[in-house]
């Protein structure tokens, strides 16, 4: 296990050793001590590591991920794990704003509650909240998969694609063209699948699903509000 | 008394001042349809412009440089602040941004190669970064747009600069729209969105709001780049005071100014001609809130927006940017709009220098478009020449004004190099009007 102490290496320092890390490094175990809320921490790796933050963190810890596994045992500021490619990010506290902003693929695990936004612009990550999520969550979310074990805040899936959206409690509204859709048996077997992943030990079958109607997909003025 | 009425003198017709005939089509357009107008290209009524101003040249108390002999570098470095390795240019006019998508990549590659031919920079767009314009391309600035589309972090780490685009001239505030037919299986896998949907860029980034998260996401941005490239933040013509002041708060290295002449691949014509200023407006302003920071020439400005000659270049510099950035010049020098062409415009209802509907992907020059016949009629070779050939005149033009003002460097051209032949201009360039020492607005003046 490596470590590296916040309080003594700068962020630069810490980040600039982690892109270090090669394909076939066997320094794979990486702690973080005191990150205090400090940015960017572990952003941009491109390597399979796995590294522990013991604590929380500011804005975008994780971003760009490839490869890596990061946890974070704390809280995680806005836009963790954005346009995160692959690997794994697992949060055992909350999420800010943007969890997963535009995020190409891997997989999010928020094992608290998300603020809004949460999923915008999704374009093929995967995204599990044990909690709830706030509003505007999963705006003009392109694609992957977003599951939401508690509840969902306003406008959820506003401007949705092709993503699909999973919630088990309450959704407080959808945003436009985001409709309720028919639970099918390969959601459920991708649903247990993430689940278990994440973690999880909801049921799939107390999930609704929600999608795209795909009415914004063609340009028209009756749109325009 | 006879009746002679049929001869009497009469009122001639009157075409109205406002309801012209072109504004009248747009009624009977808009009744007949009932949506509005989306086009391309940047503002077309008149504006205050580059041409509202002269130089003054050399006198009795200016000496000029000799013609074409004497030394007059236009060699530029953007991003000098922060970034470990800034951009060195050839000539203080770069290449904007313009997406794959709405470009064909044969276009893109020619851009790349016309770029790097004059010793200058291209720039992605929305929808990612191309193998034909990376590979064409010496140095390749990278945009992070709010879409995101197509970015990734090995892309970012291959730009030479990074672009932040909050906003860009021919509509401030305003997204974008790719309609379905431009958007094929290329263009659409490289967005990750379904094939031949309309597709929307959105006007805001997802994962950042004002000034202070801008400031944090550069610094992420240069902790994945290793602090290697210079970050660039481009806005459009909305309040440049104030947009400049907060780019260069946030970290930027390099400020881009678009003014609403500059022009978009779609949107709203509503949005293109009433939303944004004109860029003789916006620079100095942008230059005040540079000299007032401190960080005049440290944190370089990049002005774009109808920029279309070495005079304009000139011009621009003298009013205080450090370069230029070219977009509807560059796609007209590539061939877009060329008369040659004018019986397929005329079959799309338009002519040779007005075809204006690139988001329709009919363009018969082949560079607007993702249709594979059409594509093949441009040879990226060629436009890449022809660039080159364009880039090397405006250079050229531009040292020519410089040495006859003696300049030895194009930068050291200045506003005293000026005078305004219009009220409008001289208030907004805050250039004496041509025969006076006097412009609205001078400090010391009542008027």
């Amino acid at each position: 296990m490596q470590t590296i102490d916040l309080q003594e290496t700068g962020l630069r320092d810490l980040n600039q050793t982690l892109h270090a890390q090669s394909e076939t490094t066997n320094q794979t175990a990486w702690e973080i001590l005191n990150p205090k809320g400090a940015h960017a921490i572990a952003c941009g790796l491109d390597a399979p590591i796995e590294v522990t933050v013991k604590g929380s963190t500011g804005y975008y810890c994780g971003g760009m991920n490839k490869q890596a596994t990061i946890n974070i045992h704390g809280s995680a500021g806005p836009g963790v794990a954005e346009n995160m490619m692959s690997g794994t990010v697992i949060i055992e506290g909350d999420a800010s704003q943007y969890a997963g902003a535009t995020g190409n693929g891997g997989l999010l695990v928020i094992k608290g509650n998300a603020s809004s936004r949460c999923g915008i612009a999704m374009k093929g990550i995967d995204i599990v909240v044990h909690g709830n999520i706030g509003h505007m969550s999963a705006f003009m979310a392109q694609s992957g998969n977003l599951v939401v074990c508690g509840d969902a805040g306003d406008a959820l899936g506003d401007s949705l694609y092709e993503a699909r959206l999973f919630v088990r409690g309450s959704v407080k509204s959808l945003g436009a063209d985001c409709i309720q859709k028919e639970m099918r048996p390969e959601h459920l077997a991708l649903l247990a699948d993430l689940l278990e992943r994440a973690g999880c030990d909801a049921k799939p079958e107390e999930f609704t699903r929600y999608g795209s109607a795909r009415k914004l997909y063609h340009f028209n003025i009756d749109n325009a509000y | 008394m006879t009746d002679d009425t049929a001869n009497a003198p009469r009122t001639l017709p009157v075409q109205s001042a406002t309801f012209t005939n072109s504004v009248n089509a747009e009624i009977r357009r808009a009744a007949a349809t009932g949506i509005y107008d989306i086009r391309g290209g940047g503002a077309k009524r008149k504006l205050p412009h580059f041409d509202d101003l002269l130089f003054l040249g050399a006198s009795i108390s200016r000496y000029p440089l000799e013609g074409y002999r004497e030394k007059c570098d236009t060699s530029v470095t953007l991003g000098t602040r922060f970034a470990k390795n800034p951009i060195e240019l050839d000539i203080p006019i770069t290449i904007a941004g313009m997406s794959f998508g709405a470009l064909s990549g044969p276009a893109k590659e020619a851009l790349g190669r016309g770029a790097t031919l004059a010793g200058t920079s291209t720039t992605t767009g929305d929808g990612g970064m191309t193998e034909e314009e990376r590979g064409h391309s010496r140095k390749l600035v990278y945009q992070y747009l709010p879409s995101r589309y197509g970015m990734n972090p090995d892309d970012l780490r291959r730009a030479d600069a990074i672009e932040i685009v909050v906003g860009q001239g021919a509509k401030p505030g305003g997204g974008g729209m790719l309609l379905g037919q431009k958007i094929t299986e290329r263009v659409a896998g490289m967005r990750n969105l379904p094939v031949g949907i309309d597709q929307r860029s959105s006007c805001r980034h997802p994962d950042w709001t004002g000034p202070d998260d801008l400031e944090i996401k550069i610094l992420e941005l240069r902790e994945i780049t290793s602090w290697r490239v210079p970050i660039y933040i481009k806005v459009g013509g909305a309040r440049p005071y104030f947009d400049t002041t907060l780019a260069v708060k946030a970290g930027a290295d390099v400020v881009v100014l678009d003014g609403m002449q500059g022009g978009t691949a779609a949107t709203q014509d509503v949005f293109i001609e009433h939303v944004g200023q004109p860029i003789l407006a916006c620079i100095p302003e942008a230059v005040r809130a540079l000299q007032d920071l401190g960080l005049h020439r440290e944190v370089q400005l990049v002005v774009s927006g109808g920029i279309r000659t070495g005079a304009d270049v000139a011009k621009a510099l003298a009013l205080g940017a450090d370069a230029v950035a070219i977009g509807t010049a560059a796609l007209i020098a590539l061939g877009d709009n060329d008369p040659k062409w004018e019986a397929e415009y005329n079959a799309l209802g338009t002519t040779a220098g007005a075809y204006d509907d690139w988001h329709e992907g009919r363009d018969p020059a082949g560079i607007t478009t993702q249709d594979p016949e059409l594509m093949a009629r441009f040879d990226p070779i060629e436009g890449g020449r022809r660039l080159n050939n364009y880039l090397k005149v405006m250079t050229l033009e531009a040292q020519t004004i410089a040495r006859a003002c003696g300049k030895n460097h194009v930068h050291n051209l200045e506003p005293e190099d000026l005078c305004a032949l219009t009220m409008e201009a001289a208030a907004m360039a805050k250039i004496p009007l041509a025969g006076t020492d006097w412009y609205p607005g001078k400090p010391g003046t009542s008027y």
